[in-house]
């Protein structure tokens, strides 16, 4: 197995892992622009759902996903104490001499709805989604080829670099360096990017002759075709389902 | 330095700012890849990795610690090719941490690699100098510009995106680059330092220009 930096967690074995990747970005999107469209709380409460339930075929172990979402929501938790104070509408509550308004706790609810359910759903499809089927994918969706080459590239060296590194962080550990508010850390890890600069350099000119040596004449071959079939109806149709839902949601509310 | 998935979908100017956002990530990212030659790919991917790398290193800042971007460095040596260079950057640390977001993509890639582009047309020739005082001040002009430049994009697209209500946001979120920039700053000037020793046509030469034909020939 060539090194390539991988989905943290997702067995391969779960349902949403065999679906067809096209389908699962194509999905992705649709789901992403219906809820960035959608405003009211039924319809976000029905795509969190959704996600929800899609999160329970990714193969992701809970723990990992609230692994995945803990960042995003320190953020949003920021928000429901910062957005109160700062957006304008009526008054909810007094503290001190400050005054916090309904729209802001409104506000951030929807923001932490949106993201959740959005971010939530993004693992639930590509937890267990390769680097590689995903460059794929997005070449046959379209993308342009070098885009596709270049994500496969970077994705690759990723993991060989990433292993330079650690090796430059042992070698600095053991010379006594530890990171602090100084000029001399500065100097070291400018040191430390310019080096690694320096090795992935040398490294892109021995991947380029070992392309050329293989007959690499800028063209990019794709190797995996994937084939729409029986297996794939279940996701599609829980999609169209998903998606009619959170809009017939929002057009409902809005009438 | 993202903003974060959700955040600006709550309104109709949000919305449009994310689409604006992405719209010049797409005009960007065609620009780096029409310039970018087939046989220039692996160079620029294996600098991209090796910035996607370097954006690990967690510097520490009082009371926490900041991760080093280098989008300023990563500007004067890729050029234009720092939009699809950022653009899979994102996407990789969406799709595998959950950093950023689907939404904002197009947002975020926009808000770091046009400084990054800019930073590409002002600093160059002066990190590239024989001179080594000028060249350190390229470096440092450019790793500090881009941070602010990002940081003003970032508080900006935050104001222009809420009625009123990001507004203290973004103002807090842009004073806080201040300290990141004086960082990124020393750390790309030292990085340069170490460059203009090691291997000098990693930053003199435009390393992602095409190859000359005759090579080729022979």
């Amino acid at each position: 197995m060539i090194p390539t930096i991988q989905p943290a967690a997702g067995s391969a074995s779960a349902y949403l892992s065999g679906a067809d990747p096209r389908a699962r970005i194509v999905f992705a999107a649709a789901f992403a622009a219906a809820v960035a469209w959608s405003s009211s709380f039924p319809a976000l409460g029905t795509a969190l759902a959704a996600s929800i339930f899609a999160s329970f075929f990714s193969g992701v172990r809970p723990a990992a996903v609230f692994k995945r979402l803990l960042p995003l929501n320190v953020v949003f938790l920021c928000l429901f104490l910062i957005l109160p104070f700062t957006a304008p509408g009526r008054q909810a509550a007094m503290l001190y001499s400050l005054s916090l308004s309904r729209e802001g706790f409104l506000l951030a609810a929807a923001i932490a709805l949106k993201g959740n359910a959005i971010a939530l759903m993004m693992i639930a499809l590509f937890g267990s989604m390769e680097t590689t089927t995903l460059g794929h994918a997005l070449s046959h969706l379209g993308v342009p080829r070098k885009l596709a080459l270049l994500l496969l590239f970077t994705a690759r060296y990723v993991a060989v670099l990433e292993r330079e590194y650690s090796r430059l962080r042992a070698a600095m550990r053991v010379r006594a360096f530890r990171p602090g508010m100084n000029r001399h850390t500065y100097r070291a890890f400018g040191f430390l990017a310019g080096m690694l600069l320096v090795r992935s350099l040398d490294r892109s000119e021995r991947i380029l002759a070992a392309m050329k040596c293989r007959g690499f004449a800028g063209r990019f071959y794709l190797l995996d075709h994937f084939a729409f079939t029986k297996k794939d109806l279940p996701f599609c149709a829980a999609a169209v389902v998903v998606l009619a839902l959170t809009v017939g949601m929002e057009l409902w509310r809005k009438r | 330095m993202h903003i974060y998935e959700g955040v600006l979908l709550v309104s109709e100017r949000g919305r449009e700012v994310l689409l604006a956002g992405a719209t010049l990530a797409v005009l960007g990212t065609g620009i780096g890849l029409r310039r970018l030659e087939p046989e220039r790919l692996p160079r620029a991917a294996v600098l991209s990795a090796a910035f996607f790398v370097v954006s690990l290193v967690h510097v520490p800042l009082w009371p926490s610690s900041v991760h080093l971007l280098l989008t300023g460095l990563m500007g004067v040596m890729l050029g234009w090719s720092a939009f699809p260079a950022v653009l899979v950057a994102l996407l990789l640390q969406a799709m595998l941490f959950s950093y950023g977001g689907l939404t904002a993509l197009g947002l975020n890639a926009f808000i770091m690699a046009a400084p990054a582009v800019a930073c590409h047309y002002l600093f160059r020739r002066a990190a590239a100098s024989e001179n080594e005082r000028l060249a350190l001040g390229g470096g440092f002009a450019a790793g500090a510009t881009a941070i602010l430049l990002s940081g003003l994009l970032m508080a900006g697209s935050l104001m222009l995106g809420g009625r009123t209500e990001f507004d203290s946001l973004g103002k807090i979120l842009a004073i806080l680059q201040i300290p990141l920039a004086v960082i990124e700053g020393l750390v790309a000037a030292s990085a340069v330092a170490l460059i203009r020793k090691v291997r000098p046509e990693l930053i003199a030469a435009p390393i992602l220009a095409a190859i000359p034909r005759e090579r080729e020939n022979g």
